[in-house]
């Protein structure tokens, strides 16, 4: 099972749990894993067209999903998937 | 009815330094990360700048690397510490949150913003989501 690291503005989902242990053979399914056991990620996680929002970045292991094959990158038993929320904002 | 809990951030004197010098002296906004203790009070008791990396009209966006994010929260649980928020700073503008900051915030952090007025601190205030996603402010003790 791959480990998924909350972030912590994410947290009180999870009941404040920083890593969740998730089954699943890309990143898409194990965040249909995850969000099917916290049902409330899934607004934050999962867009209408069934995708990782813009706001939301994606590890595995240390490389950003964009620059692999986005949610259908592989995941094996000892990855680590990271949720990364996009940190941005300004004065105007 | 259910009673309002006030929303308390705590900076300790040493901490504002860091801030206040971390976000004098130019017209960028700078931007970083707030860890500490959050027993219903927030206590912040590290600021770790990090580099805005915006990649135009950083006197007025700031953006955070992801790996830099993923680093501060590393740190913060290796330290048994929480990571509280995000300051940033608003050049030539009030500490209020703008619609870019609402558009872009997320749950639980609090926004410390520090107002720069010619390059020198003015103000600082602090700000929270509520469950309609608007901000709330919260009490800054100093």
């Amino acid at each position: 099972m791959a480990t998924v690291f909350i972030p912590t503005p994410l947290r009180k989902f999870t009941n404040q749990t920083s890593k969740v242990e998730v089954s699943g053979n890309t990143v898409m399914e194990v965040i249909q894993t995850l969000t099917s056991t916290y049902p409330p990620l899934q607004r934050h996680l999962i867009n209408a067209d069934g995708k990782v929002p813009s706001f939301i970045n994606i590890f595995v292991d240390d490389d950003d999903i964009r620059n692999l094959q986005q949610e259908q990158t592989a995941v094996k038993s000892n990855t680590i998937v990271s949720i990364v929320p996009a940190i941005a904002g300004g004065s105007k | 009815m259910k009673a309002t809990v006030p929303k308390i951030v705590s900076i300790a004197a040493s901490e504002l330094d860091e801030l206040v010098s971390n976000v004098e002296g130019t017209n960028e906004e700078r931007c970083g990360f707030l860890l500490g203790h959050d027993n219903g009070v927030r206590v912040v008791t590290h600021v770790v700048p990090t580099t805005n990396i915006a990649s135009s009209n950083r006197h007025m966006r700031f953006e955070v690397d992801a790996l830099e994010y993923l680093r501060a929260e590393k740190f913060a649980a290796s330290m048994q510490l929480t990571l509280l928020g995000i300051y940033h700073s608003h050049p030539g503008s009030p500490a209020i949150p703008s619609e870019t900051d609402l558009r872009n915030a997320q749950p639980y952090f609090s926004y410390v913003i520090l107002s720069v007025i010619s390059e020198r601190f003015k103000e600082i205030r602090s700000w929270r989501l509520n469950q309609a996603h608007q901000f709330e402010e919260e009490t800054v003790i100093l």
